[in-house]
């Protein structure tokens, strides 16, 4: 079972990481026994699995995602939220507010047309469409903050081991963060310039989110931006 | 000719990521064309009918700029650029998994700055790093590459002049990793001889453009050393 490359080495799409009887694991396929790359990302050998960490990817929706997105249409009986998936996300009244559609609600008095949502992925249709429900604690409309995008597949980098990353930055900054999987992330503090050392740091996580040590080094950016504000 | 040996590209330059708004991107500069693609998606299709119930739709747009060539051209699609349009597109889908996207749509701007001959393989060379760029899964990466013959000559990767003057150009879209011609099109005459030849002549300038693309899409990685542990 030849491997091709080292752990962790940085592969595009088409490269061949392996042959045999590996399987494939994710953003890899298998092609006459050998199995290629399909994003750019780290290669990762498991116990008889290959896959990618991929560095760039499009949001792939998953039952139970929390999700940051703004309505975009709204239908009868339902909305639809675009969540950066290859579909529209649905969002049906009894999942909104709890009661069944009837014909005199006004559905844009509870969301209209612009309004960002958190909400939770459900279900997903056959065809793929993420299924919503605001319904559930820290659900529903945004009132306040400010949303920052990253790349869906570094969410997890963002939350670190058991959330390390993210209390740290919680800890430090005070602020409010809603981590949306759909790599939109809600940011919200009483100090605005907080929240504007917030965003920087949520950039240098996207830009960096393959290195290592990463978290020390985000505790010394916040420290030391923390410094030069006191000073000023 | 421009200097150029007989099998030597002209230089390149690409660079993934360069437009914030879009989900991928890249700029290309190969001797005097420079070109910039946008990728989005996938995402929902407008208009709805022309959504395929079983895989995603690549669509592609192939544009020239006003002040791309001399002397300034319409800015309206023209003939050529619809052909082009369909033409990078067929040379894009092989290489994608349309089939995971179904009623979605993968969209690619093909913006041509400036044109010297060879936009079709430059076109394609860059979108597909603004494909990879964009985080949508690919069989392989697609490079593109030109030969042709001028003064019986056959010779890589021709220039406008070239192009014009010269007897045959025979553009190339290669799959380097999976062996697969995606693209094969040709201007002019050649023997069955001078064929083969320039095909594999355009082959290795394919292979060579690739390990460019692979250089361009992992020198933004690699500046900041490469690996991750776990934390």
């Amino acid at each position: 079972m030849p491997q091709y490359f080292k752990n962790r080495d940085l592969v595009v799409p088409g490269d061949i990481l392996a042959e045999g009887r590996f399987r494939a694991g994710e953003n890899t396929y298998r092609l006459g026994g050998k199995i290629y790359a399909t994003r750019i990302g780290l290669v990762e050998y498991g116990r008889g699995v290959v896959s990618v960490i991929a560095l760039r990817s499009n949001y792939e929706p998953r039952v139970g995602d929390t999700v940051v997105g703004a309505v975009v249409d709204i239908d009868l009986g339902s909305w639809r939220v675009d969540v950066g998936a290859p579909a529209l996300a649905i969002l049906n009244v009894p999942d909104a507010i709890g009661e069944s559609f009837k014909q005199e609600m006004a559905l844009p008095e509870i969301f209209d047309i612009g309004d960002v949502v958190v909400a939770r992925v459900v279900k997903l249709n056959r065809d793929g469409t993420p299924i919503l429900s605001t319904l559930g604690p820290g659900l529903g409309r945004v009132e306040e903050g400010r949303l920052v995008r990253m790349t869906p597949t570094k969410i997890p980098r963002l939350i670190g081991k058991k959330g390390s990353m993210v209390n740290m930055i919680l800890k430090e900054t005070g602020c409010q963060i809603v981590i949306g999987q759909n790599g939109v992330i809600l940011v919200n503090c009483r100090d605005k310039e907080m929240e504007d050392l917030v965003v920087q740091v949520l950039e240098k996580i996207e830009n960096e989110a393959h290195t290592t040590g990463l978290t020390n080094r985000i505790y010394g950016f916040i420290r030391e931006m923390k410094e030069k504000g006191r000073d000023e | 000719m421009d200097g150029r040996k007989w099998n030597e590209l002209r230089p390149i330059k690409i660079e993934g990521g360069v437009l914030p708004n879009a989900d991928g991107s890249a700029y290309l500069e190969q001797g005097r064309n420079r070109i910039i693609v946008g990728v989005f998606g996938p995402r929902e299709l407008h208009p709805k009918h022309l959504a395929k119930p079983h895989k995603a739709v690549l669509r592609c747009r192939y544009h020239m700029a006003p002040f791309s060539v001399d002397p300034r051209r319409s800015p309206a699609p023209s003939r050529r650029d619809t052909e082009l349009s369909m033409v990078i597109r067929n040379a894009l889908e092989p290489a994608l998994f349309l089939e995971r996207y179904p009623r979605a749509s993968i969209d690619v701007f093909v913006e041509i700055l400036q044109a010297d001959g060879s936009t079709r393989c430059a076109s394609i060379t860059a979108a597909s790093v603004a494909l990879v760029d964009a985080g949508i899964p690919m069989r392989d990466l697609v490079a593109a590459c030109s030969a042709g013959k001028i003064d019986s000559e056959v010779v890589l990767d021709l220039n406008d002049i070239e192009d014009k003057e010269g007897e045959a150009d025979l553009p190339v879209a290669y799959m380097p990793k999976l062996g697969k011609v995606t693209l094969l099109q040709m201007d002019g005459m050649l023997s069955p001889e001078e064929f083969d030849k320039a095909l594999n002549l355009a082959l290795e300038g394919c292979n060579k453009i690739y390990e460019l693309q692979r250089e361009a899409l992992k020198s933004r990685y690699v500046k900041q050393g490469e690996g991750r542990s776990a934390e």
